[in-house]
Formats: structure tokens, C-alpha cells, sequence
């Protein structure tokens, strides 16, 4: 019993150390004056021929805390990107600027420009309501709204008045479930809860939901983290099949995962985007120092 | 040495066992290699043995206190002249009043007689004895019980362990307590309402239209008996209460919405406490606010209308009353609002819902079972509420739904029916039991549905 106390304390207090040490590297590392590891521009190719997002010196700060420090980027057309980094390093933040999801934050501050298919979002006069019908998101823990299944798919069409009637919603929620790879687990139970599913089908679910307005662009924040094996691999085919009419983008920390489903990755590192290249090329043979200790599994 | 010396006494007597056994533990440990070699730690030896100091002579204490006047008493009268002991009980029993009255120097009924003089003496004289041995038992009790624990106080005694018992069953006794409390009042109420049932049969009580508990008193009356159907009151507390929560509901919700969805941080916490202070004024304040100001208020604003309106009226006091109930109402559904997963709100958020979309359509529902559950704490808080109904509702038992009628309350009721000299077994202050019996039922059920509903809510979101 005491030594268990014990033991508590000592793992605390090494942890606080272990806290303070890496702050310490932090700041000698990337002090006010940017030095050392991380390099003064993204490594690799940040274009894409057919962009839809143009993402320029993108900074983001939580009150006066600096999240985000000068990301570019292009993100293609009908493209998977995935964005990779140790767990703090803004991936979160940097996916939650593309839909404007940070304006529900009230420390926090975007600036920059950020351009979806030529049109500054990060203007102040951007109505969010079309923005996040055309950007999508999953989140991590799936989250269902209390509702039926087809409450919960047809609730973005119904706000953003998709639907003339009864039978276009209807069509709607169907091709939805359809695309998710659902509409067969629940076509005879529509009416049930949606909180009542599977955590793997809840989350396919919020992919149905998320496809039900027809969005350009699905932002996924490491949607697999909660899920066992055999739902993890069923929500890789569904973002293997989904890339054929979606642009999507997806924060994983795994990077067998990042491997299988997209083209590009990107690697972030404590608030900078240190490499983006063709996915093949970042794991096989990265060109930053920093993106091979990580991937290789030196830290993170 | 009167009781409160001799607790005093106790205590001291307790902290010196507490010293002895400590000393006496740290003796043992050093004859058996420290401290270590006992079984708990020295501290835990002293407070067994102040334990055991305390306790028995505590336990003594109490049952002399709650015997003795009781076997006074009977000592005393059975020693009262022949010819008072033949009078009937109550006569003898005012005797004896007027004994102890003496004997507590208060002032007596009649002039002093001899025998009750020598009555009295008497008691002194058997209170001083009765005295002497209770101090004498109590300090020969805590002698025995720190012999005790003194004697068992070895290294292998459990003492720790034995504390814990003591412990736990101090807190049972203490929770027993309240319990019981409870019981004995929810029983004391329905043996009353019984003995009311006597003499007003129950179909007639729940279902009577007229209620006039004051002719019922003179025997003379025809249908005396007949006056005291409660469904006027009930009818006069459901149309208060209902026009309380038509005020507080929307009110308190609207708050809660506002607090928890809208409000920046800085207006909450100033809104928050002040909600909370207004759940603080006393009810009677709102009472009189109710009929001084509301009041009369509503009548001059009813008669510019040329509708006729009661100065004391349902209405009044309904809105006085919903204006009472809004903290309650926005502080319960504040919290059950922020029980909603933020999750909840990113997940309308990022499909394009605006603020009161989501807060409509997606936390209003998700929060709803709660939300029910606080309402219906509030209604039964409504229905238990008296002073601003006596203050502005009004006393005639009218069977209206008109809020602009005075009508009168359950509770109202249960007031006027004990206020001034009753006699005990009239059917007019057995009615207050009746009516308390109600009351109890109807707000119990209310509480036991909205509990569960609360409680099933919170589970949703574990
Ligand atoms: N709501 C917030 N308020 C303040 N700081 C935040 C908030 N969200 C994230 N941060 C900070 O921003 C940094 C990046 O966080 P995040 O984007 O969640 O990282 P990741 O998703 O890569 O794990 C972290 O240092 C975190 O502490
Ligand atoms: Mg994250």
C-alpha cells in the first residue's frame, strides 16, 4: 500500500522532470530565432498541380500561446493527404483551420491566408455555414447526436434545406449510408438510435453524416484511434473508395495507416510543418532529420 | 453535579484515557522492540482506551436523562396523601404538573396547598439522590472501562481495526438518525390522517367539492361534517403552481440556454451568482413582495381593463412564486446543459449548424430528459411553497380557474387549520394531517420520477 504511494509520487515527479526537460529542449531548439532541427522552409514539395485548399504562412495562437508557426501547404483535388507528428505537434489545430472549427474556440487566432478553390476563408466576411457544408469533418471519438440513424444523416441536409422533400431526403440518407458502408447493417432499423450502433458503425455513421451535405473536402482527425482492428481496416477501405469523389484529409498516428491510404503525408513537428512529399517517398526515404527519427521511432 | 459538568468531566476523564493509553502503548512497545512490534500505532491504543473511557458512561448518561423524570414522577405520586391518589388520572396529573412546576420555580396554577408543598420537598430530596448516583455510576463506568482497555492493551490487540468499527458505527448511528426522523414523521402523519379518515371518509376528503373546515366545529350543523373535500385545494395549488412554472419554465430555461451556450465567460460569472442570490431571499420576502406590490399591481392593471380582479390573487401569487422557482429551474438545467459532451456541439458545429440550430435541434433534446427531471423538481418545490401563497393568494377555498380569483393552497390550508387553540382530536386539525399526507404523497412521487429520470440521463453520457 505505501509503496504503492511511493511509487506513484516517484513516476509523478519523474514526469514533471521528464516535462521540464523537454520544454528545456524545446526552447533551446526552437527559440525565438527558429534555429537548429526544424528547417526554415518545409522540406519537400508543398504544391499540387490541382490544388482546392492554398494554404500560405498559416499561424495559429491559443490567447498568446503560438500552436501553429507558418504553414504552407496545397491540398489536391480528390487526393488523400494524412498528416502525421507527435501527439501536441498542431495537427489537430493546423485540420481544424480548414473548416474554421478553431472560430469555436475563443482563444483562439488564425492568421494567414487559406485558400479554398481561390477564396480567402480566413476572411472575416466567409459565412462558416456554406464553408463547413463544402469541408466535412470526422472527429476521433465518434459522436453521434442522440437521434435515429436517419435523423443523424439526414440533419445536415435538413439545415442546409438539401432536400425538397420526403423522398429526396429519403435518397439522400440512403446513398449517404450507402457510401459509408452502412446502409446494409442498419436499412432495417433506421429508426433506432444512432448512440445504440457499434463504435466502428458510429463512426461510419459520422462519415454518413459528414458525406450527406455532398462536401468537396473530409477532414478526419485520427477518426480510427477509438476503434478496434477490424473497424479501423473497414474505415481504410471506406477512405480508399471515398477518394474517388472526395478530397480528404486525415490526422493518424498510425503510420501503417498514413501508408495504406494516402498519396501525400505530412509531418508536423511542434507547431511547424517540417517535410510533406508522396507518401511512398516520406516512409522509404525521408529528407529531414526530424521526419526519420519519427518515423523510424526515435520519438513521438 | 449537574449533566453538563458531568459530560465536561467525561470529556476530561476521556482525553486523560487517551494520554495513559498512548503511554502505556509506547510502554509495551519499548518492553517488545518498538514501536514496530505493535499491531497498530500508539495513538490508536490511546484512543481505544478513550473509547472505552467515554463511551459506556455516555450510553449511562443518556438512558438516566431520558428515565429519570419519568421514574421521579411515579416515585413522587405514589407517595401523594391517599385521597389525592383516588381523584381520576387527569386530576392527578395536573397535580403533578403543578408539583413540578414548583419544584422548576415557575409559577403555579393555584394557590399552593401543604400536600403539594411536601410533595414537591419530596421530589427535591429524591433529585439529589438520583443525582449523587448518576455521578456516581458515570465516574464509576469510565474507571471500569479505562480498566478495560488498559488491561487489554497489548501488542497484538487490533486496535486500529477496532476504532474503524467504532467509526463506521457511529456514522450508521448518525444516518439511523435521519432516517429515522423521517419515518417517524411520515408515521406520525398517517396515523393522524387515519384518526381524520375516522371521522371524514376518504372518497369524500379527495373528492369533495366544497371545503369549509370552520363550520365543521359546532355540532349544531347540518352536514357538518360534509365541508372538508379537498379538490378546491388541490385545484387552488395546481393552477398556482401551473402559472409558477408558466413563468419559470420558459424563463429559467432561456437562462440556462443563454449561460451556457451564449454567455461569455465574463457575464456568466457575474450572472451565475447573482441567479444564485436570488434563490437566497427568503420566500417570506417574496411573500409580502408578492402582496404589496404585485398585487395590487395586477388588480389596477386588470380593472383599467374592466375585468374584475380579486386583491388577492392566483395570479399574484403565481407569478411572485415563478419568479421564485427561475434560479432553481436555470441553475439545474445549466448544469444538465453542460453535461452535453462538447463533442456533441463540434459535431453540428462542423456540419454547418449555427449557434441556436445546434443548441435547438441538438443539445435541447440530448439535455431534454434532464431538463424534465429539474422542472418536475421545481413543480414539487411549487407545490410545497406556502408563504407567498398565504401573503397573496388568499384564504377562501374556491373551486376556479380563474387566476384572477383568490383561491387557496394545500399548504395555505394546513396553516390556517393549526394557527390559534386547537383541540388535538377535532376533525379540523386531523384535516392538516390529511392534507400533509397529500402533500407528502404528491411531491414524493413528483421527486422519485424526476430523480429517475435524472439519474438515467446522466448515465447516457458516461
Ligand atoms: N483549446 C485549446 N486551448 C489552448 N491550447 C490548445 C487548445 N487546443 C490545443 N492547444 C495547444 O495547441 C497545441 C497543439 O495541439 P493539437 O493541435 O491538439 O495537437 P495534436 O492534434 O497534434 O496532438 C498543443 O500544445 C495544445 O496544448
Ligand atoms: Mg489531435
Amino acid at each position: 500500500m505505501e509503496a504503492a504511494t511511493m511509487s506513484r509520487d516517484k513516476k509523478a515527479r519523474s514526469e514533471q522532470s521528464a516535462q521540464a526537460a523537454t520544454r528545456k529542449t524545446a526552447s533551446s531548439l526552437f527559440g525565438t530565432d527558429r534555429s537548429s532541427d526544424v528547417p526554415d522552409s518545409t522540406v519537400g514539395v508543398i504544391t499540387h498541380d490541382d490544388p482546392v485548399f492554398t494554404c500560405r504562412s498559416v499561424d495559429v495562437f491559443y490567447a498568446n500561446k503560438q500552436a501553429i508557426f507558418g504553414v504552407d501547404l496545397d491540398i489536391g483535388r480528390h487526393e488523400v493527404i494524412s498528416m502525421i507528428g507527435p501527439s501536441g505537434c498542431g495537427k489537430s489545430t493546423f485540420l481544424r483551420c480548414l473548416n474554421r472549427m478553431n472560430d469555436t474556440i475563443a482563444i483562439a487566432r488564425v492568421t494567414g491566408r487559406i485558400e479554398l478553390d481561390g477564396q480567402d476563408i480566413l476572411d472575416s466576411r466567409i459565412d462558416v455555414v456554406p464553408l463547413r457544408a463544402r469541408v466535412g469533418m470526422v472527429f476521433q471519438k465518434p459522436n453521434p447526436f442522440p437521434k435515429s440513424i436517419y435523423e443523424n444523416v439526414a440533419y445536415g441536409p435538413r439545415i442546409h434545406g438539401l432536400a425538397r422533400d420526403r423522398v429526396e431526403l429519403d435518397e439522400i440518407v440512403h446513398t449517404s449510408l450507402e457510401r459509408a458502408g452502412l446502409l446494409k447493417e442498419v436499412k432495417d432499423r433506421m429508426d433506432q438510435p444512432g448512440t445504440g450502433l457499434s463504435g466502428g458503425q458510429q463512426q461510419r455513421l459520422c462519415i454518413a453524416r459528414a458525406i450527406a451535405v455532398s462536401p468537396e473536402v473530409i477532414l478526419m482527425d485520427e477518426p480510427c484511434s477509438a476503434l478496434d482492428p477490424i473497424a479501423t481496416a473497414r474505415i481504410e477501405d471506406l477512405i480508399d473508395e471515398l477518394k474517388e469523389n472526395y478530397t480528404i484529409c486525415i490526422v493518424t498516428h498510425s503510420m501503417q495507416q498514413a501508408a495504406r491510404v494516402s498519396q501525400r503525408t505530412a509531418y508536423f513537428h511542434l507547431g511547424y510543418l517540417v517535410e510533406v512529399d508522396e507518401t511512398d517517398k516520406i516512409f522509404t526515404n525521408p529528407s529531414h532529420k526530424l521526419t526519420e527519427d519519427y518515423i523510424t521511432g526515435r520519438f513521438g | 453535579m449537574t449533566a453538563s459538568t458531568l459530560l465536561l468531566f467525561v470529556a476530561l476523564l476521556s482525553a486523560a484515557g487517551f494520554l495513559l493509553g498512548r503511554k502505556r502503548a509506547f510502554g509495551i512497545a519499548d518492553a517488545h522492540g518498538g514501536v514496530k512490534s505493535l499491531h497498530s500505532l500508539p495513538g490508536h491504543y490511546g484512543l481505544y482506551t478513550a473509547i472505552w473511557v467515554a463511551v459506556p458512561a455516555l450510553l449511562l448518561l443518556i438512558v438516566w436523562q431520558s428515565l429519570e423524570p419519568a421514574i421521579l414522577s411515579e416515585l413522587v405520586s405514589r407517595e401523594l396523601p391517599a385521597e389525592i391518589q383516588e381523584l381520576p388520572p387527569e386530576r392527578v396529573g395536573l397535580i403533578m404538573n403543578d408539583v413540578k412546576n414548583l419544584v422548576a420555580g415557575n409559577f403555579v396554577s393555584s394557590a399552593v396547598s401543604p400536600e403539594i408543598s411536601e410533595a414537591a420537598e419530596h421530589w427535591l430530596s429524591l433529585e439529589t439522590t438520583f443525582r449523587w448516583i448518576r455521578t456516581l455510576l458515570v465516574a464509576g463506568l469510565t474507571g471500569l472501562g479505562f480498566l478495560f482497555a488498559w488491561r487489554l492493551i497489548r501488542p497484538e490487540l487490533r486496535a486500529r481495526n477496532r476504532i474503524e468499527r467504532v467509526v463506521r458505527v457511529a456514522l450508521v448511528a448518525c444516518s439511523t438518525i435521519a432516517i429515522f426522523t423521517t419515518v417517524g414523521i411520515v408515521l406520525s402523519v398517517l396515523f393522524e390522517s387515519i384518526r381524520f379518515f375516522q371521522y371524514v371518509p376518504v372518497t369524500e376528503f379527495l373528492f369533495g367539492l366544497e371545503w369549509s373546515p370552520q363550520t365543521a366545529i359546532r355540532e349544531d350543523q347540518v352536514g357538518g361534517s360534509g365541508a372538508f373535500g379537498a379538490v378546491p385545494l388541490f385545484a387552488g395549488t395546481l393552477l398556482i403552481a401551473g402559472i409558477a412554472m408558466l413563468v419559470a419554465a420558459p424563463i429559467g430555461l432561456m437562462t440556462a440556454i443563454y449561460l451556457s451556450e451564449y454567455a461569455p465567460r465574463a457575464v456568466r460569472s457575474v450572472a451565475k451568482p447573482l441567479l444564485e442570490i436570488l434563490a437566497g431571499i427568503p420566500t417570506v420576502v417574496y411573500g409580502f413582495f408578492a402582496a404589496l406590490v404585485v398585487a395590487p399591481e395586477i388588480r389596477g392593471f386588470g380593472e383599467s381593463l374592466g375585468l374584475s380582479v380579486a386583491s388577492e390573487s392566483a395570479l399574484a401569487a403565481g407569478l411572485v412564486m415563478g419568479v421564485m422557482i427561475i434560479p432553481f429551474v436555470s441553475s439545474l438545467s445549466d448544469d444538465v446543459i453542460n453535461a452535453v459532451p462538447q463533442a456533441m456541439r463540434d459535431g453540428a458545429y462542423a456540419l454547418g449548424a449555427t449557434k441556436s440550430e445546434t443548441t435547438r435541434q441538438v443539445i435541447f433534446p440530448a439535455a431534454l430528459p434532464g431538463i424534465v427531471g429539474g422542472l418536475l423538481l421545481a413543480v414539487s418545490r411549487a407545490i410545497g411553497e406556502t408563504m407567498i401563497v398565504v401573503m397573496a393568494a388568499g384564504l377562501s377555498a374556491n373551486l376556479t380557474a380563474n387566476p384572477l380569483e383568490a383561491v387557496t393552497t394545500v399548504t395555505v390550508q394546513i396553516v390556517t387549520l393549526l394557527v390559534g387553540d386547537q383541540e388535538f382530536d377535532s376533525p379540523k386539525t386531523l384535516a392538516a394531517f390529511a392534507l400533509g399526507l397529500v402533500l407528502f404523497v404528491a411531491t414524493l412521487i413528483l421527486n422519485v420520477i424526476a430523480l429517475t429520470v435524472v439519474r438515467k440521463y446522466r448515465e447516457q453520457y458516461e
